[in-house]
């Protein structure tokens, strides 16, 4: 590389060092840019939602209603309203479920490791990205044979059962940084598997807890493939309630808009409370811990 | 800590639940599922939801119907428009997740708020995303209204509703295209292991690329997988769905960069400049190096979502939308609305294996890397 450029022209040594070129104007710009494209459907749905559905034209789609119509909420509430508990039901009990037990997994696979141990967890680990379509249909057989079709259990049973791989995945990584000299010392204590568990793993695991819950719980929430085959109207979530109110033809934009809130506020929620945890489990799922 | 002491049965007792419904829920569905769509089960409608059905084995029957039937004309297309969704998605993801990293990565104020905004889709689901999007992109409405607001005339894009498509390609010439690109991934393999002077790999690979050229120029144009030409193109109703998928996804590959541009440390930056390098090459020649195994991994996980995708498209195009439409999406209609159970099975093994080409390899070389360090 030819250095041909005077040094006069370098930039002075500023307080964020490194980085220049683009101007700071520029740089605002192109960030309010990429933030319209992400904030312009939210506006959308808004808008939408807080309309009279005779206000719904496709030629005024863009404009704030002039008066908030808060009954779109009331009437889709009423549409999905028991499928959102549905939905908190099951993602609360797999999320605690999947949790416990990938984190007795974790401690197991990184701290009394065996000859085999990684090959096991990428056999675990390939769980997590096969498409379920491949395992749908005994799937299904198995948990209609088991009597729970259609009702909540079955879900419940799937999501924890595919949901082990990453809560197994995000723990082992997390409880491969406890130096092991701690468990050690603690053998020497004379503490076995479950004292040492309990004293050590357990209190330090608090961050790894967070991040696997919010990690699963936004998941079992989102998912719809199992949703759409495992339950019926009685025990459906809220994602297949959504793809039903949404789909009919005859309905009015201001429900399907409002209903989407409902279904998006609890893990939006989440998000915003605590998003950084959220991050990491974003990170971990592409399998580097 | 060695032996069988009373500990290490607790771990191994702890693990064997897991392991255990793992091995059934994962390894034996997928033998089973690969079972089903070796039988006729559901292919006549009676038998399907009989309480003792009878199945016969049909060997690959399900497979050959899917690729050369008359009648699963809408599987072919599907697998085209996995293809390009898959491209253009994680071209689209990649490029807009670099982007906003790198305009992150100097530092704006308000850091943390322009990040929320960019990955907050990440917590919606695909419904959810699905039913806004197809909102937004309503014939006459939302996007298409958009030049509307400025004063222009509205556009009229078929952004979910065009049946037009370009690039097509001859279904009829799938096998030889085919054979065309492994030959030239495997004379990419030979001529590689030539410079890194692996003599056995490079003359496996060589060999193997001139068999399959030549089976492409001697054999290929004279097999007819269909009767009649049948053309299988990127449809323009796809680019709705991509985009509402980009908007939804970037903010991921933007976390994943942003990660990565912060863990470059800046001696290295510096010796760069030292070294003379102006900021395009900086980037050119040391930050986007180091970036690349980022870039590979988050091409695997997009790619294994794009392959698996489908309530997208269920939200946004209806299950009906044949031009749209992917075989994610279509096993579960085949499956559960028309209770073809053997023909279901066969696309969800088609799926598998699709995805196991991404993700194999991608987990036994993360674990061998891993086995080495230990």
């Amino acid at each position: 590389m030819t250095t041909t450029a005077p040094p006069v022209t370098t930039a002075p040594p500023a307080a964020v060092p490194h980085r220049p070129r683009i101007s700071r104007a520029a740089l605002y710009l192109l960030l309010v840019l990429a933030t319209l494209f992400f904030l312009l459907p939210v506006y959308l749905l808004l808008a939408t939602a807080f309309k009279t559905p005779e206000a719904i034209s496709l030629a005024t789609t863009w404009q704030w209603p002039r008066d908030l119509n808060w009954a779109s909420f009331r009437e889709a509430w009423a549409k999905v309203g028991g499928n959102v508990g549905n939905s908190l039901l099951l993602a609360v009990s797999a999320t605690a479920l999947s949790a416990v037990l990938g984190s007795l997994n974790g401690y197991a696979l990184s701290k009394w490791t065996f000859r085999g141990a990684n090959t096991l967890f990428a056999l675990m680990l390939f769980g997590m990205f096969i498409p379920y379509q491949a395992i749908l249909i005994p799937l299904f057989q198995f948990i209609k044979g088991l009597g729970l079709y259609g009702s909540l259990g079955g879900l419940i049973l799937a999501h924890v059962v595919y949901g082990l791989p990453i809560t197994t995945l995000i723990f082992r990584n997390y409880y491969a940084e406890v130096p092991d000299a701690l468990v050690e010392a603690a053998t020497i204590d004379g503490a076995g598997f479950w004292g040492i568990y309990r004293r050590i793993i357990l209190p330090l695991s608090v961050p790894a807890f967070v991040v696997v819950v919010i990690w699963e719980f936004t998941q079992i929430w989102n998912e719809f493939l199992f949703a759409a085959t495992l339950t019926n109207t009685s025990s459906q979530p809220v994602t297949y309630a959504l793809s039903q109110l949404a789909g009919g033809q005859a309905v009015s934009w201001n429900l399907p808009m409002a209903g989407a809130i409902l279904a998006a506020l609890p893990t939006l929620l989440v998000y915003v409370l605590l998003g950084r945890y959220f991050v990491r489990g974003l990170l971990a799922g592409s399998v580097k811990g | 800590m060695k032996g069988l002491s009373r500990d290490r049965l607790w771990s191994v007792l702890v693990l064997l639940p897991s392991v255990l419904l793992l091995a059934v829920f994962v390894y034996g569905f997928i033998g089973r599922t690969v079972a089903v769509s070796l039988t006729d089960w559901g292919n006549d409608p009676a038998q399907a939801l009989a309480l003792n059905p009878v199945i016969r084995p049909v060997g690959l029957a399900n497979y050959q119907e899917l690729f050369t039937g008359f009648l699963q004309v809408r599987f072919r297309q599907e697998l085209v428009n996995t293809l390009f969704f898959t491209v253009f998605f994680i071209a689209g993801t990649l490029g807009l997740g670099l982007a906003l990293a790198l305009l992150l990565d100097r530092n704006p104020r308000g850091e943390g708020l322009w990040r929320t905004i960019f990955l907050f889709p990440m917590s919606l689901s695909f419904i959810v995303t699905g039913t806004i999007w197809r909102w937004m992109l309503q014939p006459q409405g939302g996007l298409n209204q958009f030049p509307a607001v400025l004063g222009l005339p509205p556009g009229r894009f078929e952004w979910l509703s065009s049946t037009a498509s370009i690039w097509g390609l001859d279904w009829n010439r799938v096998p030889l295209l085919t054979a065309a690109v492994v030959a030239l991934a495997l004379g990419v393999v030979a001529w590689r292991a030539a410079r890194a002077g692996n003599r056995t790999r490079t003359l496996v690979a060589g060999a193997c690329a001139l068999v399959l050229l030549g089976w492409a120029v001697f054999v290929g144009p004279n097999v007819q997988l269909l009767p009649a030409p049948e053309i299988h193109g990127f449809n323009l109703a796809l680019i709705g769905i991509i985009l509402a998928a980009v908007w939804q996804m970037s903010g991921y590959t933007m976390a994943l960069y942003l990660a990565g541009l912060r863990g470059i440390p800046e001696e290295l930056r510096e010796a760069a400049r030292v070294d003379g390098a102006n900021e395009v090459g900086l980037y050119r020649h040391v930050v986007f190096p180091l970036l690349s195994p980022i870039t590979l991994s988050a091409m695997i996980i997009l790619g294994h979502i794009s392959l698996k995708i489908f309530d997208l498209v269920y939200a946004m195009t209806g299950p009906d939308n044949t031009y749209t439409s992917v075989p994610a999406l279509n096993m579960y209609l085949t499956s559960f609305r028309q209770n073809q159970f053997a023909l279901g099975a066969a696309i969800g093994t088609i799926l598998l294996i699709l995805v196991a080409f991404v993700i194999v390899p991608y987990l036994s070389s993360a674990f061998r890397r891993e086995e080495g360090h230990a």
